[in-house]
């Protein structure tokens, strides 16, 4: 009887009749947002930085709040919390170049060998950040004090790729920013970003359930259920076949 | 000093697919054996576990699985007159790291290759005359792989059913069946499982495919569509299309891979030892530099071992297959000079890309409802499958659609015109993230005397050896190849009733920003001429006849598919050789 468990026993602890959303959201309590209601009018949340500088974190909010703006319908990343997101990662591992060849000698190459400078991506948002904030500063005009649309040309400016940042090219800058943006956005809300997982109810992405068998060809169908992260995650299943050892003896 | 260690019968270098397959096979001869692993080891449970698993972060972004490229990486350069660097991060291809290797993070894609891939050259010369073939590219090096799909049939199929994969025949002895894929090789029998189930977007691709008057088919797939038991007594359940498969392991037991197939009986062979975080260096030689003596590797607190063996396999990620042979002396290095020396010489890749099709906003895709092999697809422009006379290049792809995922790092398409970020953008995505189609084109890569693997006279690994340096560049013909399949593409998205359907096909020069493919492929080919092969048709090193390198780097050119299943067929091949004629009178099965 034991060795019977299998796909049909796994999935008929999941909630199968997903497409209902009362149903599910019933069993998920409070803590289900109806993926057809966006939170409009979310506001910034607060966010303790530990790698940005104030003055850092300053340029990081207003440039988050406009590579991805707020709607009417749907927040935008510094609703989403994206820059907290973005600090964590550069005060981690990742931010540190965790799984980066770090050996010289360093030299400049084509575009289709990649990434060759010897900056982590913490050196290399400190070292373009100092450079544009002193810039803007001999300017007068803080990043953060433009109106929208001068914020929107200096990043076009930034993202053309023509300015030298103390050795960053802008270009290089400007899409680090943009890759650690989009990341934020979409990624797990276990990660610091997608404050109340917007994003992902914006384009329907139901987040971690870990099946979708008796869905599959049940095509086209509306999924229109909370997502689900992977914090949230509490089926308590356990995909254990006694079948098979778990283990090396 | 290295510590000498307690010799043994075979080791092999590497415990992924190939590694933990011949492995088995001499371990249930009786043969000692020890499988040395560069990363740790890891098991479905706990390892591969719910709600870690499914990590977008982690897992595609970060690359949890793959080599860590601190300690080494692969440099690259698109042509010999470039200064060849490092390449800093994987992004083009993704080699895996840890107990199972690559066969972990697989998408479970599982074809065999075409009778006419096996003896690539004859076929072409004989269809189109070598004119033909030379003004396609006079670079291209193309050949006979030295064995033949009637010769790899019976391993194919014992490999499938090891697999347990689930598809459609198409060709069973030569009878066409229906609902297959009419231009399958012949097979001995039907696949052990039946097809997954066709999500949307395999059934919209169906319907715009047969309007054009091709022969879709459901892709053959290594993540199971029904619970089995393997002939080793293992049991598989049913993918439950949790749509995080490639570049992650599988939670359920419902993918192919050593931990599901292979190691839970390898592991309890008493013959057997697994050692794991162990980095070899190289294969030792004795004087006579015609026989290996063993392996000398170091463990993770960085303590030196000599491995003794009577047989030493190479059964690393292709490339790691050629740079081990290249630190250790075996067989002539490639120079594209004068265009001898074999070892890096062949080495090729795959052509992939294909179209965006943005459909209309009341169809709902649903594209995180997936399996890792849930296309369906048509053969109809794969390897030689249409007549190439007047097209003025060799090789084809396999079209269609195959959206293994909807996660949305990776997956946020918008249509042409749409600012690159800002409001406009985040609208685009938010209109077309549910309602759009990928196609696939993915397919051959022809070989070329510019493109080779040596080793990199400049950077270094954590242990101080040379890096693999990578010469690549697409062929011309692979261009103009994988263009003109585009051109016929573009018709089936706009027949699947696409508004707006962005034209695929590869471009020059390559890059390596940007992911492709991780089928790299060559370096070490086999064949019956030691002068253009590293290995005989039993993958044995010409030149060190106790040294057998198996897996993809025996491959002479890639052909129109993902290569795993091949490599297992080739590997079964191998290890019956092995063991019916090398066992019993060790030297070179094949003589030049």
């Amino acid at each position: 009887m034991i060795k019977t468990i299998g796909a049909a026993m796994l999935t008929a602890g999941l909630p199968l009749e997903i497409a209902k959303t009362d149903e599910h959201a019933a069993l998920c309590g409070s803590n289900a947002i109806a993926a057809a209601t966006p939170p409009v009018g979310a506001t910034t949340p607060p966010i303790t930085y530990v790698f940005f500088s104030t003055e850092e974190a300053a340029f990081i909010d207003a440039a988050a709040s406009r590579l991805i703006p707020a709607d009417e319908q749907w927040p935008g990343a510094l609703e989403a919390a994206v820059p907290n997101y973005i600090d964590k990662q550069l005060a981690g591992a990742w931010g540190r170049g965790e799984r980066l060849y770090r050996s010289g000698p360093w030299q400049q190459g084509t575009p289709s060998q990649g990434y060759q400078l010897p900056f982590t991506p913490a050196e290399l948002f400190h070292t373009a950040l100092a450079a544009i904030n002193k810039e803007l500063a001999k300017a007068g005009t803080p990043f953060a004090t433009m109106s929208a649309d001068q914020q929107d040309a200096y990043l076009r400016s930034l993202e053309a790729g023509d300015k030298d940042l103390d050795g960053v090219p802008s270009g290089l800058f400007f899409g680090e920013l943009w890759e650690f943006t989009v990341e934020g956005f979409f990624s797990d809300p276990v990660y610091g970003g997608i404050r109340d997982m917007v994003a992902w109810r914006m384009i329907g992405f139901p987040g971690a359930y870990a099946s979708y068998y008796d869905l599959v060809d049940r095509h086209g169908i509306t999924i229109d259920r909370p997502p689900m992260s992977l914090a949230e995650d509490a089926h308590g299943h356990v995909h254990m076949n006694p079948g098979i050892r778990a283990h090396s003896p | 000093m290295a510590q000498r260690l307690k010799p043994v019968d075979v080791v092999t270098i590497g415990v992924g697919l190939t590694g933990s397959l011949a492995a088995l096979e001499l371990a249930e001869t009786g043969l000692k054996v020890v499988g040395l692993e560069r990363g740790a080891p890891r098991y479905t449970v706990p390892d591969f576990q719910s709600p870690a698993i499914h990590d977008e972060l982690r897992f595609s972004i970060r690359k949890a699985m793959m080599q860590d490229n601190v300690k080494v990486a692969v440099s690259f350069r698109n042509n010999s007159d470039q200064t060849a660097l490092p390449i800093r991060r994987w992004e083009s291809f993704l080699p895996g790291q840890g107990l199972g290797g690559s066969f972990v993070h697989w998408n479970g894609q599982s074809f065999r290759f075409q009778v006419a891939d096996f003896i690539y050259r004859t076929h072409i010369l004989e269809r189109y005359g070598q004119k033909f073939l030379d003004a396609c590219g006079p670079e291209l090096t193309i050949q006979d792989w030295g064995v033949t799909y009637d010769e790899l049939e019976p391993h194919y199929d014992r490999f499938e059913y090891l697999c347990g994969v689930s598809g459609k025949a198409g060709n069973i002895k030569g009878q066409i069946q229906a609902g297959g894929n009419p231009f399958e090789a012949p097979r001995s029998r039907e696949y052990p499982n039946p097809p997954l189930k066709e999500p949307y977007f395999g059934a919209i691709f169906r319907k715009g495919a047969e309007s054009l008057g091709y022969h879709p088919y459901p892709q053959p797939s290594s993540n199971l569509s029904r619970p089995y038991i393997n002939p080793l007594g293992l049991q598989l359940e049913q993918c439950v299309f949790c749509g995080f498969c490639e570049r992650y392991a599988c939670e359920h037991y419902a993918k192919a891979s050593p931990q599901t197939i292979i190691l839970p009986v390898l592991l309890k062979n008493p013959n057997y030892e697994l050692q794991t975080s162990c980095e070899v260096l190289r294969i030792n030689l004795d004087s006579t530099r015609k026989k290996a003596t063993g392996v000398t590797y170091v463990d993770a607190a960085g303590r030196e071992f000599e491995q003794p063996a009577e047989l030493v396999l190479i059964t690393a990620f292709p490339l790691n297959n050629v740079r081990t042979l290249l630190l250790s002396g075996i067989g002539k290095p490639y120079d594209p000079k004068t265009g001898e020396g074999v070892v890096g010489r062949n080495y090729s890749y795959q052509t992939t890309g294909g179209p965006t099709v943005f459909m209309d906003e009341s169809i709902n895709i649903n594209p995180f409802m997936s399996s890792g092999a849930p296309g369906t697809m048509i053969d109809d422009f794969s390897g030689d499958n249409f007549d190439h006379s007047q097209l003025g290049f060799i090789g084809g792809q396999y079209v269609g659609s195959i959206m293994t995922n909807g996660r949305p790092i990776e997956f946020h398409p918008t249509p042409p015109g749409t600012p690159a970020w800002g409001l406009e953008w985040k609208r685009a995505v938010d209109r077309h993230y549910n309602h759009t189609i990928l196609i696939q084109q993915h397919g051959t890569s022809a070989a070329s005397r510019l493109n080779y693997l040596d080793l990199d006279p400049t950077y270094k690994d954590a242990w101080g050896q040379p890096l693999l340096r990578m010469t690549f560049d697409f062929p011309e013909n692979d261009i103009r190849m994988s263009q003109y399949i585009a051109d016929k593409v573009v018709e089936i998205g706009r027949a699947m009733g696409g508004k707006i359907v962005v034209r695929g096909g590869t471009e020059r020069p390559y890059t390596t920003t940007v992911y492709q493919s991780t089928h790299n492929c060559g370096g070490a080919v086999m064949g019956s001429d030691p002068k253009t092969s590293v290995v005989n048709r039993y993958l044995q090193c010409w030149d060190v006849p106790n040294v057998f390198s198996l897996g993809g780097s025996a491959i002479p050119q890639n052909g129109t598919y993902n290569y795993s299943v091949t490599i297992g067929a080739l590997t079964y091949w191998a290890l019956d050789a092995i063991k019916n004629k090398y066992l019993k009178s060790p030297g070179p099965l094949v003589h030049a």
